[in-house]
């Protein structure tokens, strides 16, 4: 460390020196910012094959990827990428790391080395993941369904099985880590309802890590034995059963899809109040209302299945639990809105994508209920409506939030404030080229036409078109956000301690904060939106 | 204020960018499709609506704005938890309701087989008729098909009807329809099942009752008992090999097979029962009989419609 660096002036960042110092770090903010370069990296590659998918799409017959099977992979590769190395990792890894341990008024998380692990097992395994193109890549498609997975799909998939398996390790980690550091290490004073919505969100989100991973976990081994030495579970062919992977398969991704969305509502609970300058409306009915779905998410796995061969009745069970969910998560959505009311609002970039998340989650939630009625998505499954509505709740919910986070936790992280006038831009391509990406895919639905179609009937040509054009929007609107990250790490004005005027623990201390978070040991005494 | 809502519902469904409904319970789907619409789109101008109306309204005026300290509000609370709940209970019970009609097989449906294959659909009528280009059904009769596929999972998809339902191997699955109108259908693969899944469609043609009658009246075995159907298909491909007396030609005589005890060259014994005529048929080196070739019968699988097959077996106990 240089000695010349004045008391002041010392911070997390310049704690250290060197590439060696931030990959053996046991800071969570470096780590934090070592999954935020990870992330990012990994959403620049999903982002490319979304692209190349988008312009296949858009005309009818071969295009720029040529055949069927060379579009499967890029369309397998969008999927593992973005869900197993970008929406998962992105906000509890990335955001979580570094905030969960400033909220609480700790100085890091509970087991430091272990999280330092956890970016280890996610690099791992993406590189294992990746070792599949020299293998003639994987084309099963993110679910990696059975028997098409075990005796059909190209020899590179056992290896993203494995990559998927070892990234789960990651997300179990960084769970217990989570878990454990939210129940010991909170500041005197921080009694459990006066934690940050945000570290709810984590919490609920890192019970489904712990219990919901491992399951996969397993899954993806009896996978990759099934495929290597042909011991029959899933295979027909070999006496296995085909729809029990399914049943297993979504057991955790099902709970998986709250691991995405969750800790958004925890970051959109952060950015309403502090760009409204106004308490939450209904604190502990957000907060139930997260364990609440984090409970009833492992019960509804079923409704990804209606058609699959599953029991009737199974299905008729898993449509109730389905609607179950919609109820706390309405619950949030008004909550909000009504926190909004009598506030003083600025329509600073964070607030921009937290308000943008509030408007496409909330048509992610209303298709969400058509999809689980049941004679409704036995016309919708697996059509472009499905598409079209989880890219709403994921990248309309999930993706929106980590945009709004990075803005807003940018000047804590590097003390610099970024461009206004570019992060605004960026939102607006974003959020424009989303919707113009995107709704026409529901009519597309509607219309029928199936997903993962290489090619498809000219009567949906007109609507893909419009869909791939509104993708190179989005895809310009994140470019301009990177150039906008980037501009303002490098040469952004110096940003003061607390440049929103929020309330939480975070912002009471420097902008960047030093090594050990806060040089005081905070004590708290009211809640985290006292806007009084 | 109803007419309104009336009006609403008919514009939204007229909207609705559904295909052509071509069955009641397509037209019942399309009902709840429209309600559900209308509510989403009503609950969408209400958040939304809300959302931009505050954020306009409640604008950052000064630098140092207080706001108002509202924690929460019970009542509000309440309503907006229950209004939901009541509201997903009536969508999961219609839906519900809808998915019973689906389910619900009617005891006189026309069955037809359907097999899924990489990369198309395979129809076998009970007739012993067999098609793979399209498959063709008489109107406002209803029809089963019952469902299998031989390599992966397939899924068979009607947009017109709204009717869907996986095709898994190693399992028979089914789906029931009742056409209402005549014309030709779009039938989808949606269940991804690699490179050409995209090019696995079909195409579902809907005649009259006649029309139907008369294209399935190609069929050879027409008006055939089971064993006449049997002897035909004996006639045409087994009587090379196989006598219908008791002597040996290159394989055995089959009068009198049927019950008789087998000595295989394994040493095993069987009673030869429809099974065993069955494996024989389709699996012949699954049992060989003493004193002859390992592989002197060919297998016939996959060459046999289910019911020549059934045929034969019953040709083979009239045998004496």
């Amino acid at each position: 460390m240089a000695v010349t660096t004045p008391e002041s002036e010392h911070n997390y960042l310049n704690h250290e020196k060197g590439l060696w110092s931030w990959l053996t770090t046991l800071d969570h903010k470096r780590i934090g910012i070592m999954y935020m370069v990870s992330v990012m990296f990994f959403f620049l590659l999903g982002g490319i094959f979304a692209l190349l998918i988008r312009t296949e799409l858009a005309a009818p017959g071969p295009g720029i990827l040529g055949d069927g099977q060379t579009y499967n992979q890029a369309m397998t590769f969008h999927g593992a990428i973005m869900v197993f190395m970008v929406i998962i990792p992105g906000i509890p890894a990335f955001l979580g790391n570094f905030v969960l341990p400033l909220h609480l008024g700790a100085k890091d998380v509970a087991f430091p080395r272990l999280n330092l692990l956890s970016w280890y097992c996610l690099m791992v395994g993406a590189l294992i993941t990746f070792t599949s193109l020299i293998y003639n890549g994987s084309d099963t498609g993110w679910t990696f369904y059975t028997p098409y997975s075990i005796e059909h799909a190209s020899s590179g998939t056992v290896w993203v099985v494995l990559g998927a398996f070892v990234m789960g390790f990651s997300s179990i980690l960084t769970g217990l880590n989570f878990i454990v550091t939210t129940h010991t290490l909170r500041a005197p004073g921080m009694s459990f309802f006066r934690m940050p919505l945000f570290v709810w969100g984590l919490y609920s989100t890192a019970i489904i890590q712990v219990l919901a991973t491992p399951v996969l976990a397993i899954t993806l081994l009896l996978l990759a034995a099934e495929r290597l030495l042909g011991i029959g579970f899933f295979d027909p062919a070999l006496g296995g059963d085909p729809v029990l992977f399914q049943h297993f398969f979504w057991f955790y991704s099902h709970p998986a899809v709250y691991i995405m969305i969750l800790p958004a509502m925890g970051v959109i609970s952060e950015l309403i109040t502090a760009f409204s300058r106004k308490t939450i409306f209904g604190y502990r009915a957000i907060a139930f209302s997260s364990l609440g779905i984090a409970a009833v998410s492992f019960f509804v796995w079923g409704h990804h299945m209606y058609v699959s061969g599953q029991s009737e009745l199974a299905g008729v069970i898993f449509s109730f639990l389905t609607m179950l969910v919609g109820v706390p998560t309405a619950i949030k959505t008004f909550n909000w809105v009504a926190t909004l009311y009598k506030g003083s609002i600025v329509f600073q970039s964070p607030m921009l994508f937290a308000l943008g998340f509030l408007f496409l989650f909330t048509i992610g939630g209303v298709t969400g209920i058509m999809l689980a009625t049941l004679a409704m998505d036995v016309h919708f499954h697996d059509t472009y409506f499905v598409v079209a509505h989880f890219h709403y709740v994921m990248v309309g919910g999930t993706l929106m939030a980590i945009m709004g986070g990075i803005y807003y936790w940018f000047p804590k992280m590097f003390g610099k404030m970024y461009s206004e006038g570019m992060a605004r831009m960026s939102f607006v391509f974003i959020f424009t080229g989303f919707n113009v990406t995107f709704f026409p895919q529901f009519v597309l639905g509607a219309m029928g036409m199936p997903r993962r179609y290489f090619d498809y009937l000219e009567i949906y040509t007109h609507l893909n078109q419009v869909s791939t054009a509104g993708s190179y929007m989005i895809g310009i609107g994140f470019v301009i956000g990177l150039v906008t990250i980037i501009q303002g790490m490098m040469n952004g004005e110096k940003a003061s301690d607390n440049p929103w005027g929020a309330k939480t623990l975070e912002w009471q201390t420097a902008s960047p904060p030093p090594h050990e978070n806060f040089n005081y040991e905070p004590q708290v005494t009211a809640g985290p939106y006292e806007y009084r | 204020m109803l007419a309104l809502f009336y009006a609403f519902i008919s514009q939204a469904h007229g909207r609705s960018f559904m295909p052509i409904a071509g069955t009641k319970v397509a037209q019942k789907v399309d009902s709840l499709y429209s309600f559900l619409l209308v509510i989403s789109v009503i609950s969408c101008v209400l958040v939304i609506g809300g959302l931009i109306y505050f954020a306009l309204k409640y604008r950052r005026k000064t630098a140092d704005d207080k706001t108002a300290y509202i924690s929460h509000n019970n009542t509000l609370e309440f309503l907006w938890s229950f209004i939901p709940f009541v509201l997903f209970i009536v969508v999961f019970a219609w839906g519900w309701l809808i998915y019973r009609d689906m389910r619900s097989f009617p005891d006189d449906a026309l069955e037809i087989h359907v097999l899924g294959k990489k990369w198309n659909w395979d129809y076998q009528y009970k007739s012993g008729k067999r098609t793979t280009a399209e498959l063709t059904v008489p109107v406002g009769v209803p029809v089963k098909l019952i469902m299998t596929s031989q390599d992966v999972i397939h899924s068979f998809f009607i947009p017109s009807f709204r009717i869907k339902q996986d095709v898994v191997p190693g399992r028979y699955t089914a789906l029931w329809f009742e056409a209402e109108k005549q014309g030709r259908y779009q039938i989808f693969c949606t269940e991804y099942c690699g490179d050409q899944h995209s090019a696995m469609l079909g195409t579902l043609n809907v005649v009259s009752l006649e029309e139907y009658e008369t294209w399935l009246g190609d069929n050879p075995y027409k008006g055939l008992s089971l064993a006449e159907v049997g002897q035909k298909v004996f006639s045409q491909k087994c009587t090379v090999c196989h006598n219908v007396n008791d002597q040996r030609k290159v394989g055995p005589g089959f009068a009198g097979l049927y019950q008789k005890q087998r000595q295989f060259a394994d040493g095993s014994q069987a009673v030869a029962d429809e099974n065993y005529i069955r494996d024989s048929i389709l699996m012949p080196q699954k049992q060989v009989v003493e004193g002859y070739p390992p592989n002197g019968m060919i297998s016939f699988q996959g060459q046999l419609a289910e019911n020549e097959l059934l045929g034969l077996i019953e040709y083979i106990k009239t045998l004496k």
